[in-house]
C-alpha cells in the first residue's frame, strides 16, 4: 500500500464530482423518461388494441435482446442523421438510455398493473370512474406502489450502466476517473476509488430497497 | 325501476346466466340467494354493466344499460355497489375513498365532497376513522366504509354482492344493521346474501337461483314457509338446518 498516492484522488475531486453529476443527471432523466414510456408500453400491452399490443411486445423484446452498449452507440450516430443536426453526446445517450430502460420498466409495470386485483378495477368503475380515470386514480397508483422495490433495483442497475457512455466520450464519473487514471498514471488508485464510489451509492440503494420491502410485508 | 329482461351470459363455453328476468320496484328490497356458482354475483354485476351480457336487456330507470353507446360511468355512478371483499382503495384514506367519486365523477367541490363524506361516516358510526387507511380498519368497519362510499354518490339503488360473507361472525351484525337502516329509509336494494335472517326482516321478495337460472321469485313469507321448487326446499333445509 506504500506506493499508493491518495493525493491524486483529492486533487481531482472537483473534476470527478462533475463527472458524478453527469452520471446522476443521466440516471435521473432516463429513469423518468423510461418509466413514463415504459408505463405507456405496459398499458398498451395489456389493454391496447391488437396492433398496439403487438408493437409493445415487439419493442420490448427487441430492446431486451440487444446489448445496451450497442444502443448507445447507434443512437450517437442515428439521432443526428434523423434530425439533421448534431445533438451532443449527452442528449443522444439520454435518448438511448430512456428507450432502452423503457423496455425493462414496461415489463415491471406490466407485472405491477396485473398485481392490482380485478375487484379494485370493478370498484373504481362502480363509482362511475371512466376507464381512463380508473387507470389514473385507482390502478396506476397501486401498481407503482407494489413495484417500488423492483423499480428502485432497476434504477440502481441503470446507474451502474451509465458508465457505458465512455463509448461516446461522455465524461460521466467513470470516464472522468479513467481520464485522471491515465493522465496521472495512477490506474490502481483511481479504479479502486471509482469502484468504492459505485459500491457505496449502489449498496445504499439496495439497503433502501430492503427497507421498503420489509415495510411492505409488515 | 330495475328491469332485467331475459339475459344470457357465457364465460367461454360455460353458460353462467340462462334467460334470467327480474323486476325490482322503487323502494323494494330483494334478496337473491342460491347455492354457490348459481350465477347470483354475476347477475348483480350485470345490473351496472361491470359484466356485459351476451343477450337480453337491462333497463335502469329508462336507461338501457345493455345498449351500445350508453354512457356507463353515469349509470354506474347512480347504482351503489358493495362487494364481498370491500374493495376500498388501499392507497387512499377512508375519507378520500368517500370523496374520490364525488369529485371525479359528480364534479362536486372538495368542500362539498368532504362535508358529505363526513356526514356519511357519522351515519355508519365511523366518524373517528376518517383519516385512517383502510388496512387499519376491521373487516366490518371496512364494509361500512364501502357502503358509505357507495352512498356518497347519492345512488337511486344499491346492489350488495355477498356483503357479509368475508366477515368474521361477530362483525356481521354491524354491517347488517346499516343495511337494515337503509332498507327502512326506502332505498331500493338488490342483495345477494345467505343471511336469511336479514332476508326475513327486510326483503319484500326473495329470488332463488340455481345453475344460472332464476328458479323462483316469491314473497319472502311464502318463500320461507312454502318454497315452490324442490331445489329451493333442499337449499333452505341445508341453510336453515342449524
Amino acid at each position: 500500500m506504500g506506493d499508493f498516492d491518495f493525493q491524486v484522488i483529492i486533487e481531482s475531486l472537483p473534476f470527478l464530482f462533475d463527472g458524478l453529476l453527469i452520471s446522476f443527471q443521466l440516471t435521473f432523466l432516463a429513469l423518468i423518461a423510461g418509466l413514463a414510456w415504459g408505463t405507456i408500453l405496459a398499458v398498451m400491452r395489456i389493454w391496447g388494441p391488437a396492433p398496439l399490443r403487438w408493437f409493445s411486445a415487439v419493442y420490448v423484446n427487441i430492446f431486451r435482446s440487444i446489448p445496451l452498449i450497442l444502443v448507445i452507440f447507434w443512437f450517437y450516430f442515428l439521432v443526428p442523421l434523423l434530425i439533421g443536426r448534431p445533438v451532443g453526446n449527452f442528449t443522444s445517450a439520454l435518448i438511448a438510455f430512456s428507450l432502452f430502460e423503457a423496455a425493462y420498466y414496461a415489463e415491471i409495470m406490466r407485472a405491477g398493473l396485473n398485481s392490482v386485483s380485478r375487484g379494485q378495477v370493478y370498484a373504481g368503475l362502480a363509482i362511475g370512474l371512466s376507464p381512463r380515470q380508473n387507470l389514473q386514480y385507482v390502478i396506476l397508483p397501486q401498481a407503482f406502489r407494489n413495484m417500488i422495490p423492483v423499480l428502485l433495483t432497476q434504477a440502481i442497475i441503470l446507474f451502474q450502466d451509465t458508465s457505458l457512455v465512455y463509448v461516446v466520450a461522455l465524461s460521466d464519473f467513470m470516464t472522468s476517473a479513467s481520464v485522471v487514471a491515465k493522465v496521472e498514471g495512477r490506474l490502481a488508485e483511481m479504479y479502486l476509488f471509482a469502484a468504492l464510489v459505485y459500491f457505496v451509492i449502489c449498496f445504499s440503494g439496495s439497503l433502501l430497497v430492503k427497507h421498503l420491502q420489509k415495510k411492505k410485508v409488515a | 325501476m330495475i328491469k332485467i329482461d331475459n339475459i344470457d351470459k357465457w364465460y367461454d363455453d360455460f353458460h353462467v346466466l340462462k334467460g334470467c328476468s327480474l323486476e325490482v320496484e322503487r323502494g323494494e328490497v330483494i334478496v337473491i340467494c342460491g347455492p354457490s356458482g348459481s350465477g347470483k354475483s354475476t347477475l348483480i354485476k350485470c345490473v351496472n354493466a361491470l359484466e356485459p351480457v351476451d343477450s337480453g336487456r337491462i333497463v335502469v330507470e329508462e336507461t338501457d344499460v345493455t345498449a351500445r353507446g350508453t354512457k356507463l360511468p353515469l349509470v354506474r355512478a347512480r347504482i351503489g355497489m358493495v362487494f364481498q371483499h370491500f374493495e376500498l382503495f388501499p392507497h387512499k384514506t377512508v375519507i378520500e375513498n368517500l370523496m374520490m367519486g364525488q369529485i371525479k365523477v359528480l364534479k362536486r367541490s372538495r368542500e362539498a365532497a368532504r362535508e358529505k363524506a363526513e356526514s356519511l361516516l357519522k351515519r355508519v358510526g365511523l366518524a373517528d376513522q376518517a383519516q385512517k387507511y383502510p388496512s387499519a380498519l376491521s373487516g366490518g368497519q371496512q364494509q361500512r366504509v364501502a357502503i358509505a362510499r357507495a352512498l356518497a354518490m347519492d345512488p337511486i339503488a344499491m346492489c350488495f354482492d355477498e356483503p357479509t360473507s368475508a366477515l368474521d361472525p361477530e362483525m356481521i351484525s354491524e354491517v347488517l344493521d346499516v343495511m337494515v337502516e337503509l332498507a327502512k329509509e326506502g332505498m331500493t336494494m338488490m342483495v345477494v346474501t345467505h343471511e336469511m335472517g336479514f332476508a326475513r326482516r327486510v326483503a319484500r321478495r326473495v329470488v332463488f337461483m340455481d345453475q344460472g337460472e332464476v328458479k323462483e321469485i316469491a314473497d319472502t313469507d311464502t318463500f320461507f314457509r312454502n318454497p315452490e321448487t324442490d331445489r329451493a326446499k333442499e337449499f333452505l333445509s341445508k341453510i336453515l338446518a342449524h
